[in-house]
């Protein structure tokens, strides 16, 4: 597949990073120093120029690209980069865009701007925090096959019941699996008698109930509660749009926001949020706002080091969980060492999204899992496909290693993927995949 | 220095205003001729409206209105059109002895008639004393008034960002355009249809209670008079006894029209495209809705059980200050015990005094003395933004009553930030500050008038009641028409000294024009920079 990129910051390095080993990946970017760096770090042709003008996405090779996305940090040149493109050629397009107004025209006229698939890198960000806020001790959820089955990773904190016990003395639990456990940058998959310890993550995939089941049983006090009093810090775009989600769940989040004409934009905005106007560094303000009752402190304020503070400080007074918006992908492991519970990076979740899309038509869904170590793919089975037919016992040894079937549906319907468990074409697998054999496991499923 | 206000085409614009004022004389004239009675006052006024207005006008060919002329054009109007509407009281009262021949007096009852309050100084309401086109013209002066407040508060209140119309801005119809001219015309046609079609359905109906023989009193007359000045929330009646003259049908059949009176004219508008549940959702309109409930309840509960007759004292205050030529209590009877009359009384008062029309069903001197208390909180309340009722309005209360809970929320979060939602929509604090510089105004122009009464009083001779002179002036300053003791449904304002009259010309004036536009043209600055 021919592959032009637009732009070469974090995102756009990231996607073409992970598309340059299958695919022929061309990045186009209007800074000379970082297009030179890219040629020598990534097996990429890389273009200087702007790839708004016809002339430099003729060099790019317009004409033969099955795929081109638009991923520079402005919103208008994506989306003129994608109109052009379309103009003169026929790639699928995505254009990566921070405001949601664009995303709202785009969703209520799809293709306009000739843009086929818009990914709102903020709202994608609030998404994700809201979908952590409904398992808070979880580092992160995904669904598949439309929400009846939940991916989840959790780290199993040191006076949990389960450390210390095996795989299947903790998994007392039907229609759920334990895919993974990564422990010190090692995907396991695990076996009946791997041992869990303390700090280790664990990634499961089932029914949604099940999953929250899992998380109570990890830590009793807790973990199967969702999160109901909710502190947003932060009334960027990204804070903005997790506000508005807490308030579709029918929960009265409270915005916290230092601008006094911003606080009065959100407060206007959001009629079901308590917007306050203050410095969410100030001990005494959260001290008084009782933060050590809160369920979920989100820090979503627009710098790394800010929403850090934030969050050890929050958690410091005694707030449950804390999820923090985290710009560096670098600063994730690290956020998450020092005590903050989720790290959310917006590159990466608008990457999993974007990576969703290239591999239009191969699987259903993606999920990122481990900083890009594993993925969880959701894959229709057709007749050509290994599992067709056959028991998973059977399948997995013409498969490499490092795959796990996490769950089956069929009809909409889950079904317990056991190893004498025949899967028929049109059934939904949702399985776990080490990141280095995905492409090998995507052709032959 | 040099005037920054182009006062010149102020005056045209009025000029205009008085030249059409011509037209509405032809009701009265009509009138006169089908009774046999003289023409002569309507004829000169008529000729003097002409000439004043063309004379005005040639001060200017081609006005152009900003929003500084606007103010000027607002206040002077309802001043010149009461000082040409008073010359038909003075022609026909001269020479006999009709109280209207004294030109205050005159004045006083045509500021009445035009800012739709409803406060006489006639000392005799009667056909025998004065014509049927003069009663007319009475009647009819606050049917053109509740038409200018209609086109005020609606169309030109939000242009000069006064009074509580702001906050209706989004809801009248029609673009917003800087110059007033075009949204006036296109905006008043639809409001004027809505008030002229409700007008009309009442007077057919009041006129068709009389042909089913349900009401005797309520001839073509009377049916057309009080159609004039229910939906203008005016309250004069060519009845004495106001509408304790009708049958007890008449008086449930015209509570809702004074409820639709008080009611903000965009809604009808919005009921009229089509829209039939934009009332249900208005917050002021339910507002307005459950406070006349709770009010009524309140006031049929305490008359129930005690409002009969009037005690001894009441009585004999209320005989002591009918003053004269004004009938004394003709007929009480007894309310406790009795259910409808009860529940009737209680619902005509509140609604009326709330959406001050200021008619009355009865002397409510004669009610006990905490069913008279409900009388004066209702005193306080006023119709809804966008109608002719006047005083503080529902709208300010609701809003008032919504940032009191902010407050209360703000002091235990203090840097929580609650925009105050009307509708949802969130209000801009700078409105909000204007209905708290408002209704503070109102209430010290309240304690100051009364202050006025009371001195000039003391210093006349004359026998007035603090509660007297605080009523009197909450129901001019309201634009309600009557208040309590001497000033009752009944009695009338003559005894007071041409000084307090004139206060409450002005107090009239003032409160019709919501305050703001007449106090900003004595300001400095509005003048010069």
């Amino acid at each position: 597949m021919h592959v032009i990129i637009i732009g070469a910051g974090e995102v756009g390095s990231n996607i073409a990073e992970s598309l340059s080993a299958s695919h022929e990946v061309v990045v186009v970017d209007i800074d000379g120093d970082r297009v030179e760096s890219l040629t020598y770090s990534l097996d990429v042709l890389a273009v200087e120029g702007d790839g708004t003008t016809m002339e430099i996405l003729h060099n790019a090779g317009i004409e033969e690209a099955d795929l081109f996305i638009a991923s520079t940090d402005s919103d208008e040149a994506n989306i003129v980069a994608c109109a052009t493109a379309k103009a003169i050629g026929d790639p699928f397009t995505i254009a990566r865009v921070r405001k949601t107004e664009f995303l709202q025209t785009w969703e209520h006229a799809p293709h306009a701007f000739g843009v086929d698939f818009m990914v709102s890198t903020d709202l994608l960000t609030a998404q994700e925090i809201v979908r952590i806020a409904r398992l808070p001790t979880a580092q992160d959820v995904d669904a598949f096959a439309d929400g009846a089955i939940h991916m989840a990773q959790f780290a199993v904190p040191e006076d949990s019941p389960l450390a210390d016990l095996t795989v299947s003395e903790a998994d007392r639990f039907e229609a759920l699996t334990f895919a993974a456990i990564l422990r010190d940058d090692e995907v396991t998959i695990p076996r009946g008698d791997t041992r869990i310890e303390a700090d280790d993550q664990i990634v499961v995939i089932g029914i949604p109930e099940r999953v929250r089941e899992f998380a109570a049983s990890l830590e009793p006090e807790n973990g199967g509660d969702r999160a109901t009093d909710v502190l947003v810090v932060g009334g960027g775009s990204i804070g903005y749009q997790a506000a508005r989600l807490f308030e579709g769940r029918n929960l009265t989040p409270r915005l916290i926001e230092q601008d006094p004409d911003r606080a009065r934009t959100l407060a206007e905005d959001l009629p079901g949020t308590i917007v306050m106007e203050s410095d969410a560094t100030d001990v005494e303000f959260l001290t008084r706002e009782h933060v050590e009752d809160v369920d979920l402190v989100v820090a979503a304020l627009d710098s790394d080091e800010k929403n850090l503070l934030v969050s050890l400080l929050a958690r410091r007074l005694g707030a449950s969980r804390t999820v923090a918006v985290v710009e560096h992908a670098d600063y994730v492991d690290l956020f998450e060492t020092v005590g903050v519970d989720v790290g959310v990076n917006p590159r990466e979740v608008t990457a999993e999204e974007i990576t969703r899309f290239t591999r239009e038509g191969e699987t259903e869904n993606v999920a990122i899992v481990a900083s890009d170590r594993a993925e969880v793919l959701e894959i229709e089975i057709d007749d050509t496909s290994t599992l067709a037919g056959r028991s998973i016992r059977e399948a997995a040894a013409e498969l490499p290693a490092g795959i796990v079937v996490g769950a089956l549906t069929r009809d909409g319907e889950y079904v317990t993927p056991r190893g004498d468990t025949v899967v028929e074409p049109g059934d939904h697998a949702v399985v776990f995949v080490d990141t280095s054999i995905v492409d090998e496991v995507v052709g032959k499923l | 220095m040099t005037l920054r206000v182009d006062w010149r085409a102020s005056a045209s614009m009025i000029g205009t205003v008085l030249k059409y004022l011509a037209l509405a004389l032809v009701i009265p004239v009509v009138v006169a001729i089908r009774y046999g009675e003289s023409t002569l006052p309507f004829l000169v006024t008529a000729a003097v409206a002409v000439a004043i207005g063309l004379a005005l006008e040639r001060l200017e060919t081609d006005p152009d209105i900003e929003v500084r002329e606007g103010f000027l054009v607002v206040a002077i109007t309802w001043l010149a059109v009461s000082l040409v509407g008073a010359i038909p009281y003075l022609i026909a009262g001269w020479g006999t002895v009709s109280t209207l021949a004294n030109p205050i007096n005159a004045l006083f009852e045509s500021m009445s008639g035009f800012t739709t309050t409803g406060a006489t100084v006639m000392g005799e309401i009667s056909t025998e004393q004065h014509s049927h086109a003069l009663l007319m013209w009475r009647q009819e002066s606050q049917w053109l008034g509740g038409m200018g407040i209609v086109v005020l508060a609606v169309a030109i209140l939000p242009k000069l960002s006064v009074g509580g119309a702001q906050l209706m801005d989004a809801e009248a119809p029609g673009p917003g355009i800087e110059k007033l001219t075009p949204r006036i015309a296109e905006t008043a046609r639809a409001l004027w249809k809505a008030y002229a079609g409700i007008t009309i359905l009442e007077m057919l109906l009041l006129y068709g209670l009389h042909l089913a023989g349900m009401a005797p009193e309520m001839t073509l007359f009377n049916a057309v008079a009080h159609g004039f000045t229910t939906m203008a929330t005016g309250g004069f009646s060519p009845e004495a006894r106001s509408i304790e003259a009708f049958a007890a049908v008449v008086q449930w059949a015209i509570i809702p029209f004074m409820m639709a009176a008080g009611t903000n004219f965009a809604l009808f508008w919005h009921v009229l495209n089509g829209e039939y549940r934009e009332p249900f959702g208005d917050p002021e309109f339910r507002f307005y809705v459950g406070l006349l409930g709770a009010l009524s309840a309140i006031g049929a509960g305490l008359l129930f059980v005690d409002g009969g007759l009037a005690s001894a004292t009441t009585a004999a205050a209320a005989t002591h200050y009918a003053g004269v030529g004004s009938d004394v209590i003709a007929h009480t009877f007894p309310i406790a015990g009795d259910v409808e009359a009860a529940l009737r009384h209680a619902t005509f008062q509140v609604v009326s005094i709330v959406t001050t029309t200021g008619y009355a069903s009865m002397d409510f001197n004669a009610w006990s003395g905490p069913a008279q208390y409900v009388i004066v909180i209702a005193m306080f309340v006023g119709g809804s933004a966008g109608s002719t009722g006047g005083a503080i309005k529902i709208v300010r209360w609701l809003i008032i009553a919504k940032s009191i809970r902010r407050e209360l929320f703000t002091t235990v979060h203090p840097e929580a930030v609650r925009p105050i939602r009307l509708a949802g929509r969130p209000l801009d604090d700078r409105a909000i500050r204007g209905i708290y510089v408002f209704t503070l105004l109102y209430f010290v122009l309240f304690l100051l008038g009364t202050l006025v009464l009371a001195v000039d009083a003391a210093f006349g001779g004359t026998e007035l009641s603090t509660l007297e002179a605080m009523t009197a002036c909450a129901a001019t300053l309201g634009n309600i028409g009557p208040g309590l003791a001497g000033v009752g449904p009944m009695n009338h304002y003559l005894g007071f000294d041409p000084a307090s009259k004139l206060t409450m010309i002005g107090l009239m004036w003032i409160g019709r024009l919501e305050i703001l536009p007449v106090l900003v043209l004595l300001s400095r600055s509005y003048w010069r920079s």
